[in-house]
């Protein structure tokens, strides 16, 4: 059976159509791209919630707040809550921040500019859906495009997912070490995408489903079709 | 119903850098000759306009606001309400 999934579109989101176009042409999904006021009671009938990249009400008072109040969002947090898979990409990422679905922050990048480039993300766990199928200690070239991709939280929010095995990838460099130089956000621990405790609910600032294709990568890899085909994986064993 | 002027500032926790600050520390106000400046912390300002009973009224709803909407991230962020009049 064919995955059938839903992308919401915001006022601003501006990946979207990426992120539908690599889960329906390159991965041969179902995949609806659905405004966020018709989306809010249509959510049960699909295996996967997407919320794609953007700008989403312009980032106005801070990334994904405007998003993250919105009606949409109460039945994505009860499906959420529920199992449903739920992913978040990009601004996506800052919207399940910000409505409470996944723990922290996401503020300015230090560098204080907007970082556009190819990073490696370090595979830290094969716990969430979006890794299921991934080896822990791997590599995955995947491009970020953010200027609030800083991923912040406090001492024992840390602690929480380091001991609950949350953190799903982090920033590292050729030889698959966590260095500074790596970090292009000053992320804590070098932190890109985490999931809730359940491992159902994955967010991450880089765009895998702009890695999904070799001809868009400068070394002709496609690491980021593993981010989808571990979300099947997942949502085949759930 | 009276009207009060409310002040909510958001600012970042002394836990979470703010780059935003120490460059307009370090690259504006010390490259200009204000050597005696030591520490600046960027923050947001909202100014609200809010109808209430009274000053206390009004300081109530401006903190059930930002809490239900998550106007700051209690993470990152520390939050402060003043009802100017």
């Amino acid at each position: 059976m064919t995955m059938k999934v839903i992308v919401i579109q915001f006022s601003g989101s501006t990946c979207d159509r990426d992120l539908v176009y690599a889960m329906r042409e390159v991965m041969g999904w179902q995949v609806d791209l659905v405004w966020y006021k018709e989306a809010t009671n249509v959510l049960d009938d699909y295996d996967a919630i997407f919320l794609p990249g953007g700008f989403s009400y312009g980032d106005h008072l801070r990334a994904g707040i405007i998003a993250a109040n919105t009606a949409v969002m109460d039945n994505v947090k009860k499906l959420a809550n529920d199992g449903t898979p739920v992913f978040g990409v990009c601004n996506g990422f800052q919207i399940l921040v910000e409505s409470g679905l996944l723990p922290g922050a996401l503020i300015g990048n230090d560098t204080l500019r907007f970082s556009c480039k190819w990073v490696n993300l370090r595979v830290e766990t094969n716990r969430s859906a979006a890794t299921s199928l991934g080896i822990k200690g791997d590599l995955w070239r995947v491009p970020i495009a953010h200027g609030e991709g800083r991923y912040f939280n406090d001492e024992l929010g840390l602690k929480e997912l380091n001991d609950n095995d949350q953190i799903v990838w982090r920033y590292a460099d050729e030889n698959s070490q966590i260095t500074k130089e790596a970090n292009p956000n000053g992320s804590i621990e070098n932190i890109a995408g985490i999931c809730n405790l359940e491992g159902n609910v994955v967010g991450l600032m880089p765009h895998p489903e702009r890695a999904s294709e070799s001809a868009l990568s400068p070394w002709g890899t496609d690491d980021g079709r593993l981010y989808f085909k571990s979300i099947e994986n997942f949502f085949r064993r759930i | 119903m009276p009207k009060f002027n409310a002040e909510v500032i958001i600012e970042g926790k002394k836990n979470a850098r703010d780059p935003e600050g120490e460059t307009i520390m370090r690259d504006l106000m010390m490259k200009h000759g204000y050597k005696m400046v030591s520490s600046v912390r960027s923050g947001k300002i909202l100014k609200v306009i809010v109808e209430a009973r009274d000053a206390s009224e009004a300081e109530a709803i401006c903190w059930k606001m930002v809490n239900e909407l998550r106007i700051y991230n209690p993470v990152a962020h520390s939050c402060s309400i003043k009802i100017i009049d």
